[in-house]
């Protein structure tokens, strides 16, 4: 029997008329723009970061495309011209892990969808929890990041991601690849998350270890299930003779996972879990990409031999153990790209994904070469998640995700000139700026 | 086994009271031994002059000094010019070429080193709790708060109380007694806090003493802060008519201490700076009516997220604002936060610091300073201000610290490159003349430090007869650690 739990009338109306103060007062994303127009952004210093950086060139944008990029190159008739004379242009920035659109205020449980009850969320997908209107988006997009994967976080396996550019009317237009990645909490060694403890709550580090040991036998268990489910559904598709099989949407939704063919994105931090994260992809056959991986620099050969790409960060945060040096948060990017590693940053956040240049900066600033660090924030991330065809740098045929800027956009002091996401001209405007211009303007 | 833990309790608690009386008593004569501490370091401190020189030098009070030198005798900056020469044959000469001279950085919100919880949360008035009693110096947290520059901080009780405890303002002198960090005549200050915190409005799941109490709205944290007031009004009239008693009356009878009302005295008296924790403008503008109606100063106003808002007002009660550069939305009450607050409560006359209320940001507050630049173009030096001569200031201490000018306590940071560039390394920590941190020196340690462990953990298996320690007690391994997250993701800390 289905309950149905019916609110009376008027508590509705406030719900909604409270709902509507909070998040409606300042949109800040009236945005989401009409058609795309032709532009040519002229005379800049464009970083396309896949091939060399153009002293003085043109790019048009056409169609929602880079059409053409280049010194000498032609501006069509009826384009509207930007002169970016002292200016460079980049690719808008991707943030390879955040909660974008999933959360509006951390302290208000009703803002917040990214934790999913149950081990095994495998079926859900964040695509329809996406809100085009939360403010983190403009908020995170004036500040030059275009893209970011946005991905729940609840449970051992917490669901599918998507990779959203920040503008769009509705989820389905910022969506660049949905499915993206199944992400995965690794048992007790998460990247702050999906780890034991809290409140009351003290056990040994021998029960915590069984705990853990429990949980990714859990895991294997339900990716053997996965797989067996899969082969039960490929054999009766071919002989329709075979028994009904029970639909079971959380094992349907791991078949492309244990046949490597969709990524699996494992929370993880100790240099122990790592390992164990590396063992398990080789055991199970998985397509794995670590996130957070504070300690990844210790087992950098092995990722490289493996071909396992890190989406490193938070950088800026506390080394994992006492007695680590000041600074390891900070050189771990700059370690794994002396081995190798293919590496992207991301925030792990939401409201301060702007901050994403920052991170890479920090990883700059201890041992990692800036145009890695450059690379980090566009087409890697890009190539990682298998979406470098279309986003990731200035190149002829891409998505028209580019940033206009009056320098380094991994430097603060940098200010961002113009975001163009899809081809479309995005006002650098969000919920910060409005309220800034209104109390301004206070007499 | 349960008896046992019973007794181990017991024993605790009798500690703390033991403690804690200890404290309560020890209050005027620590003050004095602490007088007589800090002067013998001054003695003792850089015998040998130092001079750093070729640096690019931003002094935070008069511009910047291309190719100059910072000479430093008995821990002070002794002179600034283009060519100094130093009287000492033996001084230490520290090569700057390409290098960045900032003053020592100053975090106005910290709570490093509290040894525990930072709140006494079973009251909303605790003013009689004192942090100073409670400073861990051997938390790791002070030597990396070094390596990032920040050389002082104005350490705070927690925000769960409307008045909170005592603060104390200190420099991370790693190395010497506790009893020598306090800065000397800083005046005493205390911690207020407005809004979800003392309503206790995040915090279910905490443990039940501490989730729910008076008060649970802002109008009650009003009430709670103004009886507080009236009542140490009355015990004030107490005390004066007592004192104006006892010369002619040897049997007047003194009225019965109260460590509580004794620190809201000294406020009313304008002896303690009060630092309140606020986000939004209308219980900023409540306090700032409410210290008009009680008649004491608000020195600060901390996180004031909202103080865009009502930065005019702040500016007319000569109340600093002490924010973060770009925090927001983590509560209900951070949503309207901005990252123009720094930019436009400074245009409206407000002193205006930047901190952290974090062991891992008060790591790289130079970096929180270009912010003031991004967000409302704020100038260069006043943006360095926001971390070093502006907390200065709200802290009382700007005779000392906070800027570099001869006469003032040499706190300096050398940067690799300019402070406010992302790619910037700070090389060298200095407190006054000494080097509290050097790159280098830390690089160079790393390798002797990974073997004295290695050979720390062979002693002690080898004490085993060779057994491996058991699995919490390896310290190769790593240990399934608390959630750490760099950010108030979901509620605030309770601070």
């Amino acid at each position: 029997m289905k309950m149905k739990r019916v609110l009376p009338v008027p508590l509705i109306v406030i719900a909604v008329l409270c709902a509507s103060a909070l998040f409606g007062l300042i949109s800040g994303s009236a945005s989401a723009q009409g058609p795309a127009e032709t532009y040519a952004i002229r005379n800049a210093r464009i970083v396309t970061v896949t091939g060399p950086i153009i002293e003085n060139g043109t790019v048009v944008i056409a169609n929602g495309r880079i059409s053409a990029v280049g010194a000498g190159v032609p501006v069509p008739s009826g384009a509207k011209i930007i002169d970016a004379k002292g200016l460079s242009v980049y690719p808008g920035m991707i943030d390879a892990d955040t909660e974008i659109g999933l959360t509006e205020i951390g302290s208000v449980a009703g803002s917040v969808d990214t934790n999913e009850i149950g081990d095994n969320n495998a079926n859900i997908h964040v695509d329809v929890a996406i809100r085009p209107d939360s403010s983190h988006i403009a908020v995170t997009r004036v500040n030059g990041i275009t893209t970011a994967v946005s991905a729940p976080r609840g449970g051992l396996i917490a669901g599918q991601s998507a990779i959203l550019n920040l503008d769009g009317w509705t989820p389905r237009e910022m969506i660049v690849k949905s499915p993206a990645a199944m992400h995965v909490n690794w048992p007790g060694g998460g990247g702050g998350r999906g780890e034991f403890g809290g409140f009351g709550q003290q056990r040994s580090v021998a029960e915590l270890r069984r705990e853990q040991d429990r949980q990714i036998e859990n895991l294997k268990k339900i990716l053997h299930d996965a797989a067996a489910y899969g082969d039960a559904k490929d054999a009766r598709a071919k002989d329709p003779a075979l028994p009904k099989q029970d639909v079971d949407l959380k094992l349907e939704a791991l078949i492309p996972v244990v046949r490597g063919q969709m990524p699996v994105v494992i929370n993880v931090s100790m240099e122990r879990d790592i390992r164990a994260v590396i063992a398990f992809a080789s055991e199970m056959k998985l397509k794995v990409i670590i996130s957070g991986g504070i300690e990844a620099y210790k087992v950098a050969d092995q990722l490289k031999a493996r071909n396992i790409p890190v989406i490193v960060g938070p950088v800026l945060r506390m080394p994992a153990r006492e007695d680590d040096p000041y600074d390891a948060a900070f050189t771990n990017a700059g370690l794994l790209s002396k081995a190798g590693v293919k590496i992207a940053f991301q925030t792990n956040d939401s409201a301060y994904s702007r901050n994403l240049p920052y991170h890479a900066g920090m990883a700059a600033a201890f041992g990692l070469p800036k145009d890695e660090a450059l690379k980090a924030v566009t087409i890697y991330p890009a190539e990682i998640f298998g979406i470098a065809d279309r986003v990731g740098s200035v190149e002829q045929g891409k998505i028209a995700n580019l940033i206009v800027t009056d320098g380094d956009p991994l430097e603060i002091r940098t200010q961002i000139k113009h975001v163009f996401i899809a081809g479309r001209d995005i006002p650098l405007t969000s919920r910060h700026t409005e309220l800034y211009e209104k109390y301004k303007a206070r007499p | 086994m349960e008896g046992m833990m019973k007794k181990i309790n017991v024993i605790f608690s009798l500690l703390l009271t033991v403690s804690m009386i200890a404290s309560v008593f020890g209050q005027t004569r620590k003050e004095t031994k602490l007088a007589a501490g800090a002067s013998s370091v001054a003695a003792a401190a850089a015998p040998v002059e130092t001079l750093i020189k070729n640096a690019t030098i931003m002094t935070a009070s008069h511009g910047t000094i291309n190719n100059g030198s910072i000479l430093i005798r008995n821990g002070k900056i002794a002179e600034i010019g283009p060519n100094l020469k130093p009287r000492d044959a033996n001084a230490r000469i520290i090569d700057a070429t390409g290098k960045y001279v900032t003053p020592g950085i100053i975090d106005c919100h910290s709570h490093t080193g509290v040894d525990g919880n930072v709140n006494e949360g079973s009251l909303s008035v605790t003013s009689m709790v004192r942090i100073r009693d409670v400073i861990d110096p051997y938390s790791t947290s002070i030597y990396r708060e070094l390596a990032g520059g920040t050389t002082t901080a104005n350490v705070l009780h927690g925000s769960a109380n409307s008045i909170g405890g005592q603060n104390a303002v200190l420099k991370w002198k790693i190395g010497k007694p506790v009893d020598e960090w306090f800065v000397p005549d800083a005046p005493p200050g205390i911690k207020f806090a407005l809004g979800e915190n003392p309503k206790r409005s995040n915090n279910q799941g905490l443990p039940p003493a501490t989730a729910r109490r008076y008060p649970a709205t802002r109008m009650g944290v009003e009430e709670t802060i103004r009886e507080a007031f009236i009542k140490a009004k009355d015990y004030m009239r107490e005390w004066q008519e007592y004192d104006a008693k006892k010369a002619t009356d040897k049997h007047a009878i003194p009225p019965r201490r109260d460590l509580m009302l004794d620190a809201l005295v000294e406020i009313l008296q304008g002896k303690r700076f009060v630092h309140s924790h606020s986000y939004r403008d209308d219980e900023i503008l409540m306090l700032l009516n409410l210290s008009d109606e009680l008649g004491f100063h608000v020195q600060t106003l901390q996180h004031v997220l909202e103080g865009y808002k009502v930065a005019k007002e702040m500016a007319a009660h000569k109340t600093g604002g002490s924010t973060f550069s770009d925090w927001w939305a983590y509560k209900l009450e951070a949503y309207d936060a901005i990252p123009y607050n720094a930019a436009l409560m400074a245009s409206r006359g407000v002193i205006v610091s930047m901190n952290s209320d974090s062991d891992e940001l008060a790591r790289r507050l130079y970096l929180e300073a270009a912010k003031a630049m991004k967000y409302g173009g704020v100038a260069e030096q006043d943006a360095l201000r926001m971390v070093t001569l502006n907390p200065a200031i709200q802290l009382g201490i700007d005779k000392h610290v906070g800027s570099i000018d001869v006469g003032k306590d040499a706190d300096l940071v050398i940067f690799s490159q300019h402070p406010f560039s992302v790619y910037t390394v700070p090389e060298m920590t200095m407190i006054e003349g000494e080097i509290y941190f050097d790159r280098n020196e830390d690089l160079k340690q790393r390798e002797a430090l990974k073997r004295e462990k290695a050979e720390l953990i062979k002693r002690e298996r080898d004490q085993r007869g060779g057994a491996r320690p058991p699995r919490n007690e390896r310290p190769d391994e790593p240990q399934p650690r608390p959630n750490e997250s760099p950010r108030p993701n979901g509620t605030e800390p309770q601070r």
